[in-house]
């Protein structure tokens, strides 16, 4: 019993040291930037200095701009994603589930799969113009085919008993798809929404800076055009932000809605 | 007086085509079992004992012949299955996973809340209701596999070895646990083992199946008294008897198995 205590006790503490360096090594990189700056053993010209970047983040942040730009970042990425996910999940579990499906849509799938997603940036330009649908069509493009490649893995991955408890219970096509399939695949496609988040931000940045006026990617491009270098830096560091935010939220997302994985 | 006949199998093939090449996996299998009578199967491993329970379950079809399973009541299921692996679900609670064959049934809420908590308290499973299966020993998963069963009150069970990856005295446990749920459910029940004493201790009747292609051997009637005691059946000598004609009669058979194994890699 005592013993048992002993080794909780024992693993709490162990994550919460975990926590804590996971803080602190970020602001330890910090600290050492600024440090290397000030002794110039870096050029400013390119590096800038983390206080400079902080003066400018904070004087963008009571204007507001700073706030505007990255709301309407994180909604194009939250609809765009939400536009991939959906279709992408429901076709990957139809695929798994139903083989002439597949063998229908895998080899269109292979086909498309390797073009890298921003080569298809000139032509979604041309079909959608500058405007919000732009932006929201080219990640949910980007993500899509990835989302349904992880959940037909996903699907297939799933140990056939479970198809075969189904059938034998009497499951109808709903049944399959919501009480198997999904459930099944969830581990997989959590993968691929993972996969998902890191192309979407990448192809945030580069639709905004070519055909947007506002957004973190349109700062970036925008700061390179005037040379505002600080500004700049504020771009990249709201962008690590926002990964690293949108991959805490997926994980979270991940316990919640997969509570019979052993963590 | 005669029980009405509840399983009958006519001449039933089974052929699997691979990429390596055709296997008969099952050859004339004829059996007919009364109805609420307990059958054990036996055979050497790989004679075909799961593909006969998933032809019956409707996993799996017939390449010729055919079985008929009598279904009397359409309220129930006909047949239900407990599967040699392990196939609880695991994104099920231990509550969900006994519920699901009656959800899938679409079975009123409470009504699977009753059954549900009636056969969490038959297993000892109560106090792990709301538990994920990776938080179940293996002994616990098969209890929780044999209750989803049970739970759709099907009007016969197929159960595959689900008790062979035990240990021995979790094995017996769940034995005896079987045979308490199950006398007086007048189900009919073909049950697939190894072990001739769990046979033995079980059944009514016992199969033995031929080495593979599988095919039946021979069919002998377990005339021991119920209910048994696990512990003293082994000395009774109608037991012991029948122990040694059956193992005489599988031990041809496994030895047959193994020279089949023996000739296909030599
Ligand atoms: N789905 C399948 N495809 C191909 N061969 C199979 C399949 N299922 C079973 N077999 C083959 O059929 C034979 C009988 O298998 P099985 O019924 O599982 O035997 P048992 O349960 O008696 O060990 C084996 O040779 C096995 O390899
Ligand atoms: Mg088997």
């Amino acid at each position: 019993m005592d013993s048992t205590l002993q080794d909780e006790a024992q693993e709490l503490h162990r994550r919460r040291w975990d926590r804590v360096l996971s803080v602190a090594s970020p602001l330890l990189l910090l600290a050492l930037w600024e440090v290397l700056s000030r002794a110039e053993l870096i050029d400013t010209r390119f590096f800038s200095r983390p206080s400079w970047i902080l003066t400018t983040f904070w004087d963008l942040l009571v204007s507001g701009e700073l706030v505007r730009h990255v709301v309407i970042s994180l909604m194009r990425v939250l609809v765009g994603f939400t536009v991939a996910a959906v279709p992408g999940v429901i076709l990957g579990l139809t695929m798994g589930l139903f083989r002439p499906v597949r063998a229908a849509v895998e080899p269109i799938i292979a086909a498309l799969y390797p073009i890298p997603k921003l080569a298809l940036l000139p032509l979604l330009l041309l079909i959608f113009g500058t405007g919000e649908t732009f932006k929201i069509m080219t990640i949910a493009l980007g993500c899509v085919l990835l989302i349904t490649v992880n959940t037909l893995a996903g699907v297939v991955n799933i140990d056939p008993v479970y198809l075969d408890v189904a059938r034998n219970f009497g499951a109808g096509r709903r049944d399959f798809y919501l009480t198997v399939a999904l459930p099944g695949a969830l581990p997989v496609i959590f993968t691929g929404l993972k996969l998902g988040m890191g192309v979407a931000l990448l192809l945030i940045v580069a639709a905004e800076m070519i055909g947007a006026r506002s957004g973190i990617g349109y700062m970036i491009w925008t700061s390179y055009q005037i040379f505002d270098l600080e500004q700049m830096y504020v771009g990249l560091l709201l962008m690590a932000f926002f990964g690293y935010v949108s991959t805490l939220f997926i994980n979270l997302l991940e316990r919640w809605i997969i509570p019979w994985k052993r963590s | 007086m005669t029980v009405p006949e509840k399983i009958r199998a006519d001449g039933v093939h089974k052929v699997f085509r691979t990429r390596r090449g055709r296997i008969v996996a099952l050859k004339d299998v004829n059996f007919s079992l009364a109805e609420g009578r307990f059958l054990a199967v036996v055979g050497p491993s790989g004679c075909g004992k799961t593909t006969l329970l998933r032809i019956l379950a409707g996993l799996e079809r017939c390449s010729a012949g055919r079985v008929h399973i009598r279904h009397d009541d359409p309220a129930k299921p006909a047949t239900a299955m407990v599967f040699q692996e392990q196939s609880v679900l695991p994104w099920m609670t231990v509550r969900e996973n006994i519920g699901y064959g009656l959800r899938l049934r679409r079975a009123a809420p409470d009504h699977i809340r009753r059954v549900v908590d009636y056969y969490l308290e038959v297993i000892g499973l109560a106090d792990f209701a709301d538990a994920y299966p990776y938080q179940l020993s293996g002994g616990m998963k098969q209890r929780v596999s044999v209750a989803r069963a049970f739970a759709v009150d099907p009007e016969v069970l197929l159960m595959d070895e689900p008790f062979a990856a035990l240990d021995e005295q979790n094995k017996m446990l769940l034995q005896e646990q079987l045979l308490k749920i199950w006398e007086g459910t007048g189900k009919t029940v073909v049950y697939i083992t190894h072990s001739i004493d769990e046979a033995l201790y079980l059944s009514d009747q016992v199969l033995i199946m031929t080495a593979g292609p599988g095919t039946v051997k021979e069919v002998i009637d377990v005339n021991l008294p119920r209910p048994r005691d696990i512990g003293s059946l082994r000395r009774d000598p109608v037991f012991i008897a029948l122990f040694e004609r059956i193992w005489l009669l599988l031990r041809q058979e496994v030895l047959r198995a193994r020279q089949q194994a023996g000739d296909r890699t030599g």
